[in-house]
């Protein structure tokens, strides 16, 4: 089919898509070279994670039509990242992925604009997040998608009809992969379920019961788990156990063995001992192409509506034939994360420490290390030593005075929570109201919940 | 450790070592390699096949910058084969990589023999007449076919062999084998050498749940003619009679029998998927019989005779509350049983090779073994010629298709994916492809597709038209993160192929391929499988 009419630019195919009118289309969608060039110059996307899902997701968007993209990981590269994270070499190992994977796609992909982020997520300001049209995530673990749903869900404000404020939606796609299967899915924080909203669908893992390990161990699993958490502390007693030190590891493996051939237990290797001490997780190349594609395919529709978009989750599953299933989950009407706020009522009098006592000994939010804000100005802060100095004063004047004397509002709150026995940072709003002020009717109080 | 057993670590904990060979053997052929051929290939040279050989006669130009990773501005005039075939040896210097600049379509025509040689065919990006000729071609030298295709936003992928035989080994739907409805004498015998009377609450609290089960069938049988409970009322009183045997809160072991208690009202016997397979024409065993048919009719003769209507034990149970002692005195009676089962199958396909002609120990003691473990889980997988699909498909489910609400997209952008290589053959461009003639191409590729449909069978059918008119907006555009995820699927179902061609290992045989035609909506991703 040559023909010498095809007009070759580098958009050739992607022009299909943007330059002509669809029907079944979003409603903002605007086709024409305009749209196709605010994509490149305007649209400015986060990958957080340059592991599996992340290296591919930058692949995938920067051949998107995207131009400005960052990415932010606190890992370096280890050779078991080899068989799937395709922008690695041999020669990487060691470095940090959030660098060696932006240059990669830069230099294969001319006009693109990667910057790194090699650190961790919780050290990055709110408002670094809050410059990006959309977030992509990448990631394995529950805890940091968890953060950073907060993170995007804190930027979230309702009106006075409690409706989502459009232009603070901060739409997050995520992607996730075991082995064979995964699962991707489109966050419109206020309007589709968020993280936290559907947090069942991440069950925690179960542990083994400690009497088991001590008193009748059974498997495998179970010899490694007691060198692992009863024996390592009785003899090293103070020394925490590393996983990536690999005498530890050879540690437990050996006392492993030992418990084993005393209980006539078979099945204990290296790798598995590996694989339940790091919790490793099977992964493959082909999976994590498939659900990043799909991620990417719809950070372009949110970002352009040149289509319709996943109505919001989609998993895969190709261990046993081929199963794909798209559910439209529903939006948990009390999530603390992404609703219109938990309602706090306090006395006018109460003071920012006083304040931050309270959500410690809330029964909803535990939350303890807190730092407020409110409209974007620290009110207090934890950390670094610079801002805690600063804003220490205030925690002895009032809430209802540090708020400029509004009659309710919403503060940004920063700390702590145990969840599964592990601590995590989270971010909560606080929907503030203060008893007793003129404006404030019963009606108002009971509405805010 | 070596260090491409460190690099594969996270793909050996799902197929093992024996799985890893099975890949390091095969040869990949790739028919075309723009950005859905080059990225399926990318995910099976990461993985380590043994060699990949790229077929693509054209030459890089602009347009192709845009879409595919693996070629890049430096290129641009030079041929694509060559590119992408050096940007995949650098991902895996373990892997072969060579490449051939011809176009698939002209070695299909000329060339035929050449494609015997791999073990299996990739080929993207092939219209229909192609797909034809090339799957008559791999079908008649034995060589596994995967075809792959984006489009807009859509897509399919679709496997062309005669058949797959699969032993899965690891079915999340399958129970443990644990004969709980039908124990043999060993394990009643074993039972009774409890008693779930013992006054001591620490023994008590610590009789594997096996055990309460198997005593307390054995009581309700004695109480009941023989019979097992079979009425939602007599399963009812079945769990409230192990409830009443419970001393006290904790004891997890009762607890366990009781959610476990629906394996004693499980039928005996065989399920309806392995009784169809024992029942098959390929069965009767002859020198021609692959080691799979002959491995099928010796399990054929155990399960008539020595196995009494059941497969051969698997042999493994699940962890339960038990004391260590008990657990592994338990474990060793499931393993003496699942040793003897296999004993008796080796007998009988010793004895099958040698009346068909063959060497007696032509099949390893490890398949024989292996084939045991899995027998209640094997699967057999058949797949149309391309040719009889498209020239005659099955058509009630063609029609139940057309007007399933849940499958409408999907078989609309199956026949407008065929549709447009129609009118690619009749008008020389694909509907859309050109902005100039995309006014005319709408009404014409609907007929195109209105007429395809009623060659089918179909008078009267009618498609979308919305979709008819994103199909022509497509303009037969090859969209990156399409392309990723059409080849990442293509990728994923050639890795399960590979373990089957392990050959003659039949351990490694463990994955389920997809049947069916793989439709990609990536519209709305409610993407299907279509049986035609
Ligand atoms: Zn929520």
């Amino acid at each position: 089919m040559a023909d010498a009419s095809v007009q070759s630019s580098r958009s050739r195919d992607l022009d299909k898509l943007l330059l002509r009118p669809g029907n079944l289309v979003g409603p903002r969608f605007e086709p024409g070279p305009e749209m196709r060039d605010d994509l490149q110059t305007y649209a400015r996307v986060l990958v957080v994670g340059a592991g599996g899902l992340g290296c591919e997701l930058l692949k995938d968007l920067a051949l998107s039509g995207f131009r400005n993209l960052e990415v932010i990981d606190m890992d370096r590269i280890e050779v078991t990242n080899l068989n799937r994270q395709f922008l690695f070499r041999l020669e990487d190992v060691g470095k940090p992925k959030a660098e060696v994977a932006s240059k990669r796609v830069m230099e294969r992909i001319s006009g693109v604009n990667i910057v790194p982020h090699f650190c961790r997520i919780e050290d990055k300001d709110i408002s670094f997040y809050n410059d990006f049209n959309i977030i992509a995530l990448g990631l394995d673990s529950i805890e940091a998608r968890s953060y950073i749903n907060s993170v995007a869900c804190s930027f979230l404000e309702y009106d006075s009809d409690n409706n989502p404020r459009e232009e603070t939606i901060k739409p997050m796609v995520d992607g996730g992969t075991e082995g064979f299967k995964g699962h991707a899915r489109v966050i419109m924080p206020g309007i589709t379920p968020c993280f936290e909203c559907t947090i069942w669908l991440f069950p925690p893992q179960v542990k083994f019961p400690l009497c088991t390990l001590a008193e009748t161990p059974r498997t495998a699993a179970h010899c490694i788990e007691y060198a692992h958490l009863i024996k390592w502390n009785e003899v090293h007693g103070g020394v925490a156990f590393d996983p990536d030190n690999p005498q530890h590891m050879k540690w437990v493996y050996d006392e492993a063995v030992k418990r084993a051939e005393l209980f006539g237990i078979p099945g204990v290797t290296y790798s598995l001992t590996q694989g339940v001490v790091k919790n490793i997780i099977p992964a493959i190349a082909s999976t994590n192409a498939i659900i990043s594609a799909a991620c990417a395919l719809e950070t372009l529709k949110i970002a352009t509506e040149c289509s319709k978009t996943l109505s919001n989750y989609l998993t895969y599953n190709g261990a046993e034939g081929l199963h794909t299933k798209v559910t439209e989950f529903e939006r948990d009407k009390d999530c603390l994360v992404c609703g219109p706020g938990v309602l706090i009522e306090v006395d006018p009098s109460v003071t920012l420490q006083k304040f931050i006592d309270l959500l410690e000994e809330h029964p909803k939010l535990r939350l303890s290390r807190v730092s407020v804000t409110h409209r974007g100005k620290n009110l207090y802060m934890q950390a670094p030593p610079v801002l805690e100095e600063m804003t220490r004063s205030n925690l002895s004047l009032t809430l209802f005075e540090l708020m400029g004397k509004l009659s309710k509002d919403v503060v940004n709150v920063n700390g702590t929570t145990t969840k599964n026995d592990q601590k995590i940072s989270c971010l909560r709003k606080l929907s503030v109201v203060f008893k007793g002020i003129d404006g404030v009717t019963d009606m108002d109080t009971a509405g805010g919940a | 450790m070596a260090e491409p057993k460190v690099k594969y670590d996270r793909q050996l904990r799902i197929w093992g070592e024996q799985g890893q060979t099975a890949l390091e053997k095969s040869s990949i052929c790739l028919l075309n390699c723009g950005p859905t051929g080059s990225e399926t290939l990318k995910n099976l040279v990461l993985g380590g096949v043994g060699s990949i050989t790229v077929v693509d006669g054209s030459k890089i130009e602009e347009g192709d910058l845009g879409n595919n990773f693996m070629v890049d501005e430096s290129s641009i005039g030079q041929s694509k084969a060559k590119c992408v075939c050096a940007f995949l040896q650098e991902l895996n210097d373990a892997v072969k990589a060579k490449f051939i600049e011809e176009y698939p379509e002209e070695l299909i025509e000329t060339n035929p023999s050449f494609f015997s040689q791999f073990t299996l065919v990739v080929a993207t990006q092939l219209v229909e007449d192609s797909m034809i000729k090339l799957d008559r071609i791999c079908r008649e030298a034995n060589v596994m076919l995967i075809l792959a295709r984006s489009y807009g936003l859509t897509g399919f992928v679709r496997i062309s062999l005669k058949e797959h035989a699969v032993i899965e080994s690891k079915p999340e739907h399958f129970l443990d084998d644990l004969r709980l409805n039908n124990p043999w004498p060993e394990l009643k015998s074993f039972a009774e050498g409890f008693d779930l009377n013992v006054q001591d609450p620490v023994v008590h609290k610590h009789i594997p749940y096996v055990i309460i089960l198997v005593k307390m069938a054995d009581e309700w049988a004695k109480s009941h003619g023989g019979a097992l409970p079979s009425t939602r009322e007599e399963k009812k009183e079945f769990k409230e009679l192990i409830k009443a045997r419970m001393v006290g809160q904790d004891e997890d072991n009762y607890k366990e029998a009781i959610e476990a208690s629906f394996k004693v009202f499980a039928p005996k016997g065989i399920s309806s998927d392995l009784q169809q397979i024992i029942n098959d024409n390929c069965i009767e065993a002859d020198s021609n019989s692959s080691d799979f048919w002959l491995l099928v009719a010796a399990l054929k003769e155990f399960i008539a005779h020595e196995g009494g209507g059941e497969t051969p034990l698997e042999g493994s149970i699940p962890d339960m509350t038990s004391s260590t002692e008990q657990y592994v005195n338990l474990q060793n009676i499931y393993q003496a049983k699942a040793e003897a089962d296999f004993v008796a199958i080796e007998r009988l396909v010793r004895s099958l090779l040698k009346k068909v002609g063959r060497d007696s120990n032509s099949i390893p003691k490890t398949m024989i073994k292996s084939f045991c473990k899995n027998a209640r889980k094997l699967k057999v997988c058949r797949y149309r010629l391309i040719e009889d699909e498209f020239n005659s498909p099955n058509l009630p489910e063609l029609q139940k298709y057309l007007t399933d609400e849940d499958y409408s997209t999907a078989v609309g952008i199956y026949i407008l994916l065929r549709a447009v290589d129609r009118f690619a053959a009749n008008y020389n461009s694909f509907p859309g492809q050109f902005d100039s003639a995309m006014d005319e191409d709408v009404p014409r590729l609907k007929s195109t597709a209105v007429g395809l449909l009623s060659d089918l069978g179909c008078n009267g059918a009618t498609l979308a038209e919305d979709l008819i008119n994103e199909m022509c907006r497509f303009g037969a555009a090859e969209l990156h993160a399409v392309a990723a995820l059409v080849g990442g699927i293509a990728s994923q179902e050639i890795i399960k192929k590979l373990h089957y061609l392990g050959s003659s290992q039949l351990i490694t045989r463990q994955f389920v391929p997809m049947s069916g035609t793989f439709i990609f909506n990536g519209i709305d991703h409610k993407s299907q499988l279509l049986s035609l």
